[in-house]
C-alpha cells in the first residue's frame, strides 16, 4: 500500500502545493513516494527527498518533460501508476490538467479537489461551488485524486531523507508542443500560500485605483493582492489574481475584500478564510454575511485611513 | 471539419441550492436549469470558427434525460447545426459521472470524426473538471485546457491557456480537445427568430448501449451536507475599531 504525489515544480524548485498534496497522500496510505517528472529537475528531486515522511523520490528525467504537457506528463505518471493505489496531485492548474488524463488511461475515475480523506476510499469534497460537501466513495484499484490544498496542512519541507530512484522518461507523444508564457512578475506573496490577503472588487472602478488604493494596503501587510471575477472582467486586475470558482481557491489568515459583493462564485473561492474583512458601501452586500469584521464605508476614504493607521 | 460541442444541462448559476434534509444529495425539484455557462463559451467558440469559415458544421451533444433536449435547442438557436442527445434514465440513484460522459463522447469521435472537440473547464454543478482531459485520453488526442484564446491553421489549433501565475501558449494537431475558460468569449444572446429556426434543426437520440458505452457510476456518493457555518460576524462602526479588533481580537496583523 503506497501513495504518489505527483509534485509541481519548475524543475529547479518545488512548488508549495506540493508539501500539502503529500499530506493527504499520508492519510491515504502509510508510505509515501512523489514523482518528480522534468528536464534537468535534479534540484526539485533533491527537495521532494527532504519533505517529511515521504519513503522514495522518483526521478523521470528528459526533454519530453521539459514543458510539463499533459500528453507527456500523463504517460509517465501512468508509466509507474500500477505500482500505486493512490496517485495524488495538488488541484492547480497543471494537476488538473494532467490528473483525469491519467485516471482515464488507468480506465478509473477522478476525484477533484479533495478537502478531507475520511479513509482509504473515501473523501470529501466540495460541489455546487462550495454550496454543499459530498463524502464519495471510490470502488477503483488505483484512486486518482487531486487535492484542494487550503484542504490540507502542508508537510515539513525539511526533515526526510528519501532516497532517489532514477526512472526512464516517456518518449514525446508528438500531439502538442509548448509555444510560449506570458508569466505574471509578482514581487509580493503567491496568493493560494499568503497569509494575508488584500482583494478588490468591481467598485474600485479603474486598474490605476485599484493599484493606486489596494497595494499600499497590501504592502502594510506584507500581503497577496487578489480580485474578485467582476474586477478582473473590467480588466482593473490580471486574471490568475481571480478569486473563486473559476479562479483560486484561498484559505489564510486575513482576507480583505474590499468593493467586493460576495457573489456565490466568489465566496466559493475564499470562505474558508480564518478571519474575513468586509469594506462596502452597500449595507445589503452578500459579502456581510460571512464577513467577521465589516465596515459599512465608502472604500475610498476607509482603505487609506486604515493604511495610515497600521 | 466539423466540431462536436458537448453541453451540459445544469442548475442555473442564479440559483442558490441546498441540501437535502435526508442527506442523499441536492434539493434540485422544480428548480431552473440552464446550460452549464462554460458550455456556452464552447458554443460560441465553435460558432465563431464556422463564422471564420474554420468550421463546416457544428454538432452539439448533451447525456442524460430527456429534458436535456431543452439545452440542445439552446445550443441551435446560438448556432450548432444538429444535435445527438444520448438518454440515459431519469432515476433519481442514477448518476453520469465524467470517465461514462468521456466514453460516450469518445464513441461518437469515433463515429463523426470531427476536427475539434471543444467543451466547457467544468460544470458548475459537480465542479469536477474532469471529462474533456479524460475524452482526449481515451481517443488518444492533445488536449488544450482553460482556453482564453483559440487560432486554427494548418491543421494545427494554437491555444493560450489560463495557468497559475499567467497564460501559456500550446500548439496541438488536429484533431484535439480544447476546454473553454470564461474569458475565451462572450457568448450571444439567443433571438426569438433563431429559436424558432432551431425547431426545426434535426436532433437525433440514442443510448449509451447503442454506442457500446457502459455507464455505471465508479463512484458512490455517501452522502451530501452543508458546508459548516461561520459564526456571525460584527459590523464595526469605524477603520480605528476595525483596526483594533484585527489587533486585539482576532489577533491576525
Amino acid at each position: 500500500m503506497a501513495s504518489l504525489v505527483i509534485a509541481e515544480h519548475d524543475h529547479g524548485t518545488l512548488k508549495p502545493a506540493t508539501l500539502n498534496a503529500v499530506t493527504a497522500a499520508l492519510a491515504c496510505a502509510s508510505e509515501v513516494h512523489v514523482l518528480i517528472a522534468g528536464a534537468n529537475a535534479g534540484g526539485a528531486a533533491e527537495a521532494a527527498t527532504r519533505i517529511s515522511g515521504v519513503a522514495k523520490v522518483l526521478h523521470a528525467d528528459g526533454p519530453s518533460l521539459a514543458e510539463q504537457l499533459a500528453e507527456n506528463v500523463a504517460a509517465q505518471v501512468v508509466a509507474v501508476a500500477r505500482n500505486y493505489t493512490h496517485l495524488l496531485f495538488p488541484a492547480t492548474a497543471h494537476g488538473k490538467n494532467v490528473a483525469p488524463r491519467v485516471a482515464a488511461l488507468l480506465d478509473v475515475a477522478q476525484i477533484s479537489d479533495a478537502t478531507r480523506v475520511v479513509s482509504a476510499d473515501t473523501f470529501e469534497r466540495p460541489i455546487y461551488a462550495g454550496n454543499a460537501i459530498a463524502t464519495v466513495q471510490s470502488s477503483d484499484p488505483i484512486k486518482v485524486i487531486s487535492v484542494r490544498t487550503t484542504g490540507f496542512d502542508p508537510a515539513g519541507a525539511a526533515g526526510g531523507s528519501a532516497p532517489i530512484e532514477a526512472v526512464a522518461a516517456v518518449a514525446d507523444s508528438g500531439l502538442s508542443s509548448f509555444v510560449g508564457a506570458e508569466i505574471v512578475k509578482l514581487d509580493r506573496p503567491e496568493l493560494t500560500s499568503a497569509r494575508i490577503i488584500v482583494s478588490g472588487g468591481r467598485a474600485m472602478g479603474s486598474s490605476d485605483r485599484f493599484n493606486e488604493v489596494l497595494v499600499p494596503l497590501a504592502d502594510k501587510l506584507g500581503a497577496a493582492l487578489g480580485a474578485s471575477r467582476a474586477a478582473v472582467d473590467a480588466g482593473y486586475a490580471p486574471n490568475d489574481w481571480q478569486v473563486g470558482q473559476t479562479g483560486k481557491v484561498v484559505a489564510p489568515q486575513l482576507y480583505i475584500a474590499v468593493g467586493i459583493s460576495g457573489a456565490i462564485q466568489h465566496l466559493a473561492g475564499m470562505k474558508d478564510s480564518k478571519v474575513i474583512v468586509a469594506i462596502n458601501k452597500d449595507p445589503e452586500a452578500p459579502i456581510f454575511s460571512i464577513a467577521d469584521y465589516g465596515l459599512e464605508a465608502d472604500l475610498f476614504s476607509a482603505v487609506p485611513e486604515l493604511v495610515r493607521s497600521l | 471539419m466539423k466540431i462536436l460541442v458537448p453541453v451540459k444541462r445544469v442548475v442555473d448559476y442564479n440559483v442558490k441550492v441546498r441540501v437535502k434534509s435526508d442527506g442523499s444529495g441536492m434539493d434540485l425539484a422544480g428548480v431552473k436549469m440552464s446550460m452549464n455557462p462554460f458550455d456556452e463559451i464552447a458554443v460560441e467558440e465553435a460558432v465563431r470558427l464556422k463564422e471564420k469559415g474554420v468550421a463546416t458544421e457544428i454538432i452539439a451533444v448533451s447525456c442524460g434525460v430527456t429534458q436535456c433536449q431543452e439545452t440542445l435547442r439552446t445550443a441551435l438557436a446560438i448556432g450548432a447545426d444538429r444535435a445527438i442527445l444520448v438518454e440515459t434514465p431519469s432515476d433519481a440513484a442514477f448518476e453520469l459521472q465524467p470517465l461514462a460522459v468521456a466514453k460516450i463522447l469518445k464513441a461518437l469521435v469515433d463515429k463523426e470524426q470531427p476536427g475539434l472537440v471543444i467543451l466547457g473547464k467544468q460544470a458548475i454543478d459537480d465542479d469536477n473538471n474532469q471529462t474533456g482531459q479524460m475524452l482526449a485520453a481515451l481517443a488518444d488526442l492533445p488536449q488544450a485546457t482553460f482556453a482564453s484564446k483559440v487560432e486554427v491553421a494548418e491543421g494545427k489549433a494554437r491555444v493560450t491557456r489560463e495557468v497559475d501565475g499567467g497564460l501559456e501558449t500550446v500548439e496541438v494537431t488536429l484533431p484535439a480537445v480544447v476546454t473553454t475558460d470564461l474569458r475565451l468569449n462572450e457568448p450571444r444572446y439567443v433571438t426569438l427568430p433563431n429559436i424558432m429556426k432551431a425547431k426545426k434543426k434535426p436532433m437525433e437520440t440514442i443510448k449509451p448501449a447503442d454506442l457500446g458505452v457502459d455507464v455505471a457510476p465508479r463512484i458512490k456518493t455517501v452522502k451530501v451536507e452543508e458546508p459548516p457555518k461561520r459564526g456571525a460576524g460584527v459590523k464595526v462602526p469605524d477603520v480605528a475599531t476595525l483596526v483594533d479588533k484585527l489587533k486585539n481580537e482576532a489577533k491576525v496583523i
